[in-house]
């Protein structure tokens, strides 16, 4: 019962990200909260529903987005990809992991992004896109990370205890 | 007869000797003795005066500062109150001023039949300039109307849920306005950036363009109704190996700042697509 709370939560999340990050840039760039929800979460040990999360990110995201459905689809499940092989390799080290998927995550999701909407016919061009839109993306993602990680492994406690052993 | 002559005679005494008294402590005879009593006597009422005190303070403060809180938590409690009525006038004053441009504008420009509508959100993505607003296909708005504020053009409409619709803004990179420099009498082309900076394209280079000049929206190819606002002309980039001009446009409309907008619900956009020449 516990994993229909991505729902509400995914949605939140949403809401914000279209009501209240979007309305704060840094140069042309915003912080894109789904994303370092999703990167946070499956971070998390004892998390079996990321995937489930990318998904209704995804297409929420791509609901309400201009940009073609498949663009967030793929790259918070890319994202849940990519935090999922880390965890294992940096576990210990749970910050380094959060930072680095919420660079590559972004990296990725911004790529792709402009990707789809140049073969689309819209006249980005790569070098501004990248310094005006990518890089102070990805610094406002890191500075939401901490915070986002600290509440998402408290939700990952609460929802996964650890098991109790005599 | 006797025994009445003696006890007049003691009572004559006494008086004598309580008035000799009298007089002698009035003259300051027994000051040193009435002081020890007198003092004695103030130590004690001081001692009993201080007891009762202490206990009816102990008795009665407390209570006082009690009810003191709690006035004072509800007076806290109706000035926050009062604070956040002040908020919400203000916020009505606000979007009051801003109905009423609106309204001006639309009583200004009677041909078009409008909608209002609020902003409620932006596009997740900061590769695109869409604005969310809360009006949708239940009051009549269809994709492809166009929107506008009482300072000018905005955008139009790109997508269109019950009761939502999701507006494409001229700032937009894959935005393209077909419009005319009322100065120069020459067309051209509006086109959005990633930085929502407006761009003058295909302007000839025989028209002699000017910072300054007042953009407007032309009317061909059917996406916009002609004539409505768009900005002025800031500066010109004119080179001579170039096969036309390019200008920069200051929109009249704060795009950072829409809080509310108005559809032009009576304006049916021409798909001229079929018309173009396949190549």
């Amino acid at each position: 019962m516990r994993d229909l709370l991505a729902i509400p939560i995914i949605l939140l999340a949403v809401v914000l990200q279209s009501s209240i990050v979007s309305r704060v840039p840094l140069l042309s760039g915003i912080a894109d909260l789904p994303l370092v929800i999703l990167a946070a979460w499956a971070l998390q040990e004892g998390v079996d529903t990321a995937w489930h999360w990318a998904i209704s990110a995804g297409l929420l995201v791509g609901f309400v987005s201009g940009v073609p459905i498949l663009v967030p689809l793929i790259a918070y499940l890319f994202v849940v990809m990519l935090a999922r092989l880390i965890q294992r390799r940096v576990w210990q080290a749970p910050l380094l992991a959060m930072f680095g998927i919420t660079l590559i995550g972004t990296l990725f999701m911004h790529i792709f992004s402009l990707g789809a909407l140049r073969l689309a016919g819209a006249p980005l061009p790569i070098v501004d896109t990248l310094g005006l839109l990518t890089l102070p993306s990805i610094l406002l993602n890191m500075l939401l990370a901490i915070p986002v990680y600290a509440v998402m492994r408290d939700l990952a406690r609460w929802m996964h205890p650890a098991p109790e052993f005599e | 007869m006797r025994n009445n002559f003696s006890r007049a005679l003691q009572t004559t005494i006494i008086f004598l000797v309580v008035g000799g008294v009298i007089a002698l402590a009035l003259g300051g005879y027994f000051s040193s003795a009435s002081n020890v009593f007198t003092g004695s006597l103030v130590n004690l009422q001081t001692w009993f005066s201080s007891r009762f005190v202490a206990v009816r303070e102990f008795l009665t403060a407390p209570r006082d500062v009690a009810s003191l809180r709690e006035r004072n938590a509800e007076l806290e409690s109706e000035v926050s109150e009062l604070q956040a009525q002040v908020i919400q006038l203000q916020q009505r004053v606000g979007e009051t001023e801003i109905l009423a441009a609106l309204v001006d504008f639309s009583r200004a420009n009677p041909e078009n039949t409008y909608k209002a509508a609020a902003v409620i959100g932006r596009d997740p993505s900061p590769f695109l300039h869409y604005v969310i607003i809360n009006r949708g296909s239940n009051d009549g708005i269809l994709r492809g109307m166009p929107v506008v504020t009482n300072q000018g053009l905005v955008g139009r409409v790109d997508a269109v849920i019950a009761d939502a619709a999701r507006v494409q803004l001229i700032t937009d990179p894959a935005s393209n306005v077909n419009v005319r420099l009322e100065n120069a009498e020459t067309d051209a082309s509006l086109v959005g950036s990633v930085t929502g900076d407006l761009e003058l394209e295909l302007i000839p280079q025989e028209t002699n363009v000017e910072a300054g000049d007042l953009v407007l929206t032309s009317g061909l190819g059917g996406g916009y109704p002609p004539d409505l606002i768009v900005g002025q002309v800031i500066n010109v980039r004119a080179r001579d190996f170039d096969l036309f001009q390019q200008a920069t446009v200051q929109p009249v409309v704060d795009f950072n700042r829409l809080q509310i907008i108005l559809v032009i619900v009576n304006f049916t956009p021409v798909d001229i697509a079929p018309l173009l020449p396949v190549p």
